[in-house]
């Protein structure tokens, strides 16, 4: 399945296509909490945990044999920063979770390194959310959150965890890393929610 | 002298000085000279000593020796939000009377 977003396809993107208060960069800034973390892809693993502890888990050779998606999507950064048209390839949230048996309506992503984000289940499907392995048509550097990362551009791209282990399924919210340290616990960048009082 | 990995091929960090002056705006004191117990390793040190990555959202500071975030620190549009989470104790020298 292939993702264009809005205004992609031969017009000129300007700034009506930024949420507010962000600009647009031509660059691809890497920030980062702390340190690269480098996962060999012979122990790299993918795991889905539901509510109930039941967990799925997928090898690197399973992970990239899944059907996968090129979405091309914008990304907006919580630091003001907006890249139009970045390209990726991914396994979409649904198809992990289409034999999984859920009635969680949240999720925690967690990366290699400790990181963590919260994000409402409805956010990460129908078409919404990868996890994604491949930009601009080759492998995701670890700098940008490789072997794999979470991928989900309609919110600020704080929830869209690099290094992604795990996603664990929950009954309730569990505020992440910056959700925690004055972060908004939603991060929609048109609703312009960046801090916790917006 | 500050210490920094800025150049090598890693996500940049500067020392704990880099905090001087965030957290001197808000407590009114010089903080690096501060000592913070990591809750992951139990090691201590003056905050000077701790690795603060600061492309980030926030400023994170980690322990040199386990990487363990001891503090986080967010600007928002009218707050400032320190997070000590990771520090068992923070000791500050102060005046002998």
């Amino acid at each position: 399945m292939a993702v264009i977003t809005r205004g992609f396809g031969g017009r000129r993107r300007d700034d009506a296509d930024l949420p507010p208060g962000q600009y647009r960069t031509d660059d691809f800034p890497v920030l980062s909490a702390g340190p690269t973390p480098r996962i060999g892809l012979d122990e790299w693993e993918l795991a889905v945990v539901t509510e109930t502890g039941e967990r799925s888990t997928w090898s690197w050779a399973e992970f990239t044999a899944l059907p996968a998606d090129e979405p091309t999507v914008d990304i907006h950064c919580v630091t003001r920063w907006s890249k139009f048209g970045t390209s990726w390839r991914g396994v979409s949230v649904d198809t992990l979770l289409a034999d999984v048996d859920t009635a969680a309506e949240y999720v925690v992503a967690h990366s290699y390194g400790g990181y963590t984000t919260n994000i409402p289940l409805e956010g990460l499907l129908d078409g919404q959310a990868w996890v994604a392995y491949e930009f601009d048509g080759a492998p995701l550097a670890p700098v940008h959150g490789g072997p794999a990362r979470l991928l989900v551009p309609h919110l600020y791209f704080w929830k869209s965890a690099k290094w992604l282990r795990a996603l664990e399924l929950r009954l309730d919210d569990e505020p992440g890393f910056w959700e925690t340290a004055g972060y908004h616990n939603d991060g929609d960048p048109w609703r312009e929610q960046r801090y916790l009082e917006d | 002298m500050p210490t920094t990995n800025v150049g090598a091929d890693d996500p940049p960090w500067v020392d704990g000085n880099a905090l001087a002056g965030p957290l001197g705006e808000i407590m009114g004191t010089d903080l690096t000279v501060a000592e913070l117990t990591c809750a992951g390793c139990r090691m201590t040190r003056p905050l000077a000593a701790m690795r603060v990555f600061d492309r980030a959202p926030g400023l994170v500071a980690r322990c040199p020796g386990c990487e363990d975030v001891v503090m986080r620190l967010v600007r928002t549009a009218d707050r400032a939000l320190v997070d000590l989470r990771g520090s068992l104790v923070v000791s500050i020298p102060v005046p002998i009377t």
